[in-house]
């Protein structure tokens, strides 16, 4: 664990919400014998920092017509968005229990119908880019200033409909929308990376130089560990301020680690979704919140 | 008991021992759709195409104009309706011999909601020309039809479920594509059903039967190509027929047998599935207890339209 007094107060606050943020994800999962895991640990930080530091919301008015968007393109992983959601004020933490039981809120994958604070529907992976298109030529032409941010997954961006807005978005000078590429290495059963150990999954994009790839396409790329709170911020604000003066569309490609944050879950295919036992509860809480409970930074 | 996916990947696996001409092409749902039996018992007859489910159709009939029969490996609901334009016109356009093996169809997917219910495939699949559409009642004809379908010349359709259910038929029995097969005798009320809401149907039965009621249950695992003839000579001269389906009351099973009816006339239809509304993330027994679908529940509705028939 890093000394405390080496991360600036804000960092802290950051790294506290994410823990907690990820102690819902696995223990929800876990109540709930439902939903996935490693995605959403993946994005936690990523997710954390922007609803909480970069995203123009207000929790008691969702459906603010000024709003920031932001679209969960990989909407398998809607117990992370929840989470954050629930932690910023969108609904009560306690909300979360409900999780994929029948008649919630909160659905297996984000219902923009039901749960305040979700701008679009997802699941079937790799249409959540082109909503976000929609979304940003219509704040063009209704002369908005709102910013559209869409979340995909390194195994999602397979889906040729990607693609499609990939190449459109730059003809569009849609400078108002940012993809973020949770680069998390694995998707949920992909490719053996070598002979004979079929448990040991190769990176779905490990064979595409993803940079050079949008760069042609026309879009400005950032790439950061999206682990890092200074490099995810930075970056959050490098393609904000872009808004309405570049022309072109921003790609985050945030490297990350499936299953980040728990030991056990970290880099394990097989927890692309999965149900903690009770002692692997008790070790992922000791992991996120008893050192938090240390720290004294429980709030 | 065994879930039918299970049964696929085991199958297929021993298929492709001997024969080289079966491959399965997989959308990154492997160890969903248990195609990673496949991948761990047949390596060279696995396919990985990732999360492309238009190009691993496209893939696929590309393969089989070079003699492959290959099966294809993902939810139902991202060939029925995401990939549905390669699959009419490669595959159904060109009687191409893939095989579209539509897994965790229906209203009952593990708690993925509505995005993943695939409850309108019957009423696509069997609007498309040249397409057979088979949906196994359990584990044991699951295998047979399998084992059919990995020799026919065509685009096959057929409707897995991802949990098992109580067999409806031995592990002996032999599908034949086209024929209803009567699994219960009961003169009150005609009760047809596919897929593996035929088990539910069967309990639902016998809910009747402490009722006084008789059902007879007849099962349809082809809805296309369908021998009428035989359907209504098991009908015969019943007036109470209910249709119960996994699936939209509006162009599936109760759709196919309404057709078939309307071309005579005397009996009662009643159509028990999924009103036309979407469904929702939950366990299964909230889900068939909530959406009609449990035997109690069909037993209350048959018993309903019972009431209204004019006797
Ligand atoms: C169109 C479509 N095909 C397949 C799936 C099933 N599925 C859900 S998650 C997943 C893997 C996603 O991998 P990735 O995008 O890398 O997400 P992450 O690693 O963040 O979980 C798959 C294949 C789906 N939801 N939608
Ligand atoms: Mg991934």
């Amino acid at each position: 664990m890093t000394a405390v007094d080496h991360r600036s107060h804000d960092h802290v606050e950051l790294d506290t919400l994410a823990r907690r943020a990820r102690w819902h994800i696995v223990n929800t999962v876990a109540t709930s014998k439902a939903g996935h895991i490693g995605g959403p640990l993946s994005a936690a930080d990523l997710l954390t920092a922007l609803y909480f530091r970069q995203l123009r919301i207000d929790p008691t008015n969702p459906s603010n017509p000024d709003r920031d968007r932001f679209i969960l393109s990989k909407g398998h992983c809607a117990i992370g968005l929840y989470s954050v959601l629930a932690l910023r004020g969108y609904f009560p933490e306690e909300e979360l229990a409900t999780f994929d039981h029948g008649d919630s809120r909160l659905q297996g994958h984000p219902d923009m119908l039901l749960t305040p604070g979700v701008d679009a529907s997802t699941g079937s992976l790799g249409q959540g880019l082109s909503a976000g298109a929609g979304m940003a030529l219509a704040a063009k032409r209704l002369e908005k200033d709102f910013h559209t941010w869409v979340m995909v997954g390194d195994g999602e961006i397979e889906e040729g409909m990607i693609w499609e807005t990939v190449i459109s978005a730059p003809r569009f000078r849609l400078d108002n929308l940012t993809l973020i590429i949770d680069l998390n290495g694995l998707q949920q059963y992909g490719w053996p990376r070598g002979e004979g150990d079929r448990f040991d999954r190769s990176e779905p994009m490990g064979h595409v130089d993803l940079e050079a790839v949008f760069r042609g396409f026309g879009w400005q790329t950032l790439s950061i560990d999206g682990h890092d709170w200074e490099e995810i911020l930075t970056a959050y604000a490098t393609a904000n301020e872009r808004r309405g003066v570049a022309g072109t569309p921003t790609v985050i490609i945030a490297n990350t680690a499936k299953g980040h944050g728990i030991s056990f879950t970290r880099g394990t295919y097989k927890w692309h979704n999965g149900i903690a036992t009770t002692e692997e509860l008790e070790l992922a809480h000791s992991e996120l919140i008893a050192e938090l409970l240390l720290e004294g930074n429980d709030r | 008991m065994k879930a039918q996916r299970v049964v696929w990947g085991e199958t297929l696996a021993e298929i492709a021992s001997t024969d080289p001409t079966l491959v399965v092409l997989d959308g990154d749902l492997a160890t969903s759709t248990r195609a990673d039996i496949v991948a761990d018992k047949q390596p060279d007859a696995f396919i990985e195409v990732g999360i492309a489910e238009q190009n691993m159709v496209g893939m696929a009939f590309g393969m089989s104009t070079l003699g492959y029969r290959p099966w294809l490996s993902t939810f139902g609901v991202f060939l029925t309706h995401r990939a549905i334009d390669q699959i009419r016109m490669l595959v159904s356009q060109t009687k191409a011999p893939v095989r579209i093996a539509a897994a965790y169809s229906g209203l009952l997917n593990g708690s993925s909601g509505k995005t993943h219910q695939d409850i309108e495939d019957f009423a696509i699949m069997r609007a498309m020309p040249n397409m057979t559409v088979i949906a196994p009642a359990d584990e044991y004809e699951a295998a047979s039809v399998i084992r059919w379908a990995a020799e026919h010349p065509g685009p096959v359709y057929i409707r897995f479920a991802r949990d098992a259910v109580t067999p409806v038929f031995p592990e002996d029995h032999v599908f034949e594509v086209a024929k209803p097969v009567a699994v219960r005798n009961g003169s009150d009320v005609t009760l047809i059903s596919t897929g593996v809401q035929t088990s539910r149907t069967l309990d639902a039965a016998n809910i009747l039967a402490e009722a006084g009621i008789e059902a007879q249950v007849i099962h349809l695992a082809t809805l296309k190509p369908l021998d009428d003839a035989a359907l209504l000579s098991l009908i015969g001269n019943q007036e109470n027929v209910v249709t119960v389906e996994d699936h939209s009351r509006i162009g599936g099973l109760g759709g196919l047998v309404a057709e078939l009816l309307s071309e005579r006339g005397g009996t009662r239809l009643t159509r028990i599935g999924l009103e036309d509304r979407w469904s929702e993330s939950a366990p299964n027994e909230f889900l068939l207890e909530k959406y009609g679908l449990s035997a109690e529940r069909v037993a209350e509705s048959v018993k309903a339209s019972l009431l209204i028939t004019a006797r």
